[in-house]
């Protein structure tokens, strides 16, 4: 086959092209030198870490393909990390996830657990202890992934799709282009906060609420925020880039002052002049805060906390306020998180009281990867942006976003209960 | 008789012929594209209700989620995909499912891009025919 890019290949790439590698690493340099001549890389470069987000189970193909890739005996060439899969092994007999379902998602999980992958089976694999560091280029799938590596902790990773990821983490390479390459790394739009409140800036409800604002106002564009007093917490930021990625495409932020490629607002636009400037008040991320909440009525089924995967303190915040306290018979409780976590959780002591409350732990999936949710389940909240965008519409619930306390508030409750700590309008 | 000759340019290769269902809007396939039957299910997009299995289907470009190109390779394989993608930017998300589907399968969908002004002469019901050199053949109704 001849490749009419100007894509310029190393000799190693050249060997692994002709199958010196082996039929795997050939199949997945073949597809990967395809995508470079459409990226318009003039050539590959290497990557010291993979993330892995085609371990979801969508259906056949992707399964085969997983499949075909391990019968090749595909092998990572770099410490690769996978996403959620479509399966909570330890938990899904409990809800309505089919048999066939189960067995398909498994073997999806075992194609990309053979090819020495790390099995982390979470979203937030910047929060294992194989994180990249600032500088590293890296190959990560995963939209919420990509904008923390990117925004937070300075690696520097394109926003990979599904079945190209597993491509560059076999290989070991990837299209030299986009935000590989420091040049294009640099803001595009400068969003400045206008009299927001100190202590709204410094509580959890406010990040998801600014990401979502991010994201429909810079689609794939790189926002810049200026002006921010407080100093976000990673479990805050983590929330701010998923919602971001989620209401628009962002794969890169900057946050003067806090995040590390922006100590200076002329660090964040390399020295140019921001083309496009937005006042941001108190007012537009109220108006965002209520577009996040769908509910009608204060009815409740379930609340889903976790997306993305709840973190160690997380966990811990969770555990302190449900003590001593019982969730209605009525309303599920549903904490998403990892088998890593869950084993730290338990170990820090924090376990017990969410399993006394009532919490349902979901491990290593989540409910827009699996479908465990039976359709009778019609009404739900959520801390998280990213659940509270995608929720409507995929799993056709009514959501309401809300505190934690909120949620704990209404699961005991029965009812959506707000005004408990809620935001200031 | 065609009414009207484009030159596009082949992201990815291979002829096709179909009826076109053209909106200026993008579209995620993740969420807003059912393989199971080919119906376009984001109830925001011009196009939604509507089957594209066999159609040729032009959209701007892939909307959001990077899960877009699963779904596709998904649509392919269950026999619902279009029959064709003409698209007015490099959109890679679209272009690694048609590359994987000729991988996988031994698939081809072509994948064109256009310019924004010759692809807004395109309409929705006009019969297309796509050849390997990217020119895509339009006749109107």
């Amino acid at each position: 086959m001849a490749y009419d890019t100007p894509l310029q290949l190393s000799e190693r790439d050249q060997a692994m092209l002709a199958g010196e590698y082996g039929p795997a690493t050939q199949m997945a340099m073949r597809i990967l030198v395809q995508m470079a001549g459409i990226y318009g890389a003039r050539e590959l470069l290497d990557i010291s870490a993979a993330h892995i987000d085609s371990t979801i189970y969508i259906g056949e193909a992707g399964l085969e393909y997983a499949e075909r890739l391990a019968s090749l005996g595909a092998k990572v060439a770099v410490p690769t990390t996978l996403n959620v899969s479509g399966l909570d092994e330890a938990h899904w007999q409990e809800w309505a996830v089919s048999s066939d379902w189960a067995e398909k998602a498994h073997r999806q999980m075992v194609a990309y657990a053979s090819m020495g992958t790390i099995p982390t089976w979470t979203c937030a694999p910047y929060q294992t202890p194989i994180k990249p560091s600032l500088g590293q280029q890296i190959a990560w799938g995963e939209s919420n992934a990509i904008v923390y590596a990117n925004a937070v902790l300075g690696a520097r990773t394109e926003r990979y799709p599904d079945l190209l990821d597993i491509c560059c983490a076999i290989t070991g390479r990837a299209p030299a282009t986009g935000l590989h390459l420091e040049e294009n790394r640099g803001g595009d739009i400068l969003l400045q906060l206008v009299d927001i409140p100190t202590t709204l800036q410094e509580r959890d409800i406010f990040y998801p609420v600014l990401g979502t604002f991010m994201g429909k106002l810079a689609g794939d564009r790189i926002p810049v925020i200026a002006n921010l007093e407080a100093r976000p917490t990673d479990d805050q930021l983590k929330a701010q880039g998923a919602a971001a990625a989620s209401s628009g495409a962002v794969a890169m932020f900057h946050i003067v002052g806090v995040t590390p490629e922006a100590p200076t607002l002329a660090a964040a636009f390399q020295g140019k002049e921001p083309r496009h400037c937005v006042q941001v008040t108190l007012e537009m991320l109220t108006e965002v805060y209520r577009g996040l909440t769908t509910s009608q009525d204060d009815s409740l089924d379930f609340v889903a906390v976790g997306c993305p995967h709840y973190s160690l303190a997380e966990l811990q915040e969770l555990a302190a306020l449900v003590q001593g306290k019982q969730r209605h018979p009525n309303v599920r409780f549903i904490v998403t998180t990892n088998r890593r976590n869950k084993d730290l959780a338990r170990k820090a002591g924090c376990l017990a009281p969410l399993l006394a409350f009532g919490c349902q732990i979901t491990l290593d999936t989540c409910i827009l990867a699996t479908p465990m949710l039976h359709r009778s389940l019609r009404s739900m909240m959520t801390t998280s942006g990213k659940f509270a965008y995608y929720s409507p519409g995929m799993l056709n619930v009514q959501v309401t976003y809300g505190t934690l306390q909120e949620c704990v508030a209404s699961a005991v409750a029965g009812r959506v209960v707000k005004g408990v700590d809620a935001w200031p309008t | 008789m065609a009414d009207l000759v484009l030159q596009g340019r082949p992201v990815v290769r291979g002829v096709a012929q179909g009826e076109a269902l053209i909106s200026p809007e993008p579209l995620s396939f993740w969420g807003g594209y059912d393989f199971t039957t080919g119906e376009i299910t984001d109830r925001r997009h011009p196009l939604s209700g509507q089957n594209a299995g066999g159609k040729v289907l032009g959209v701007p470009f892939s909307r959001g989620s990077s899960t877009t190109t699963a779904v596709l390779l998904e649509a392919i394989r269950a026999g619902t995909a279009p029959a064709a993608i003409l698209i007015t930017e490099d959109d890679s998300f679209f272009a690694l499912a048609a590359i994987v589907a000729r991988e996988m399968y031994d698939y081809r969908l072509p994948i064109i891009a256009l310019t924004p002004a010759d692809y807004a002469r395109l309409a929705t019901g006009d019969c297309i025919r796509i050849t390997e050199e990217g020119s895509v053949i339009v006749t109107k109704e």
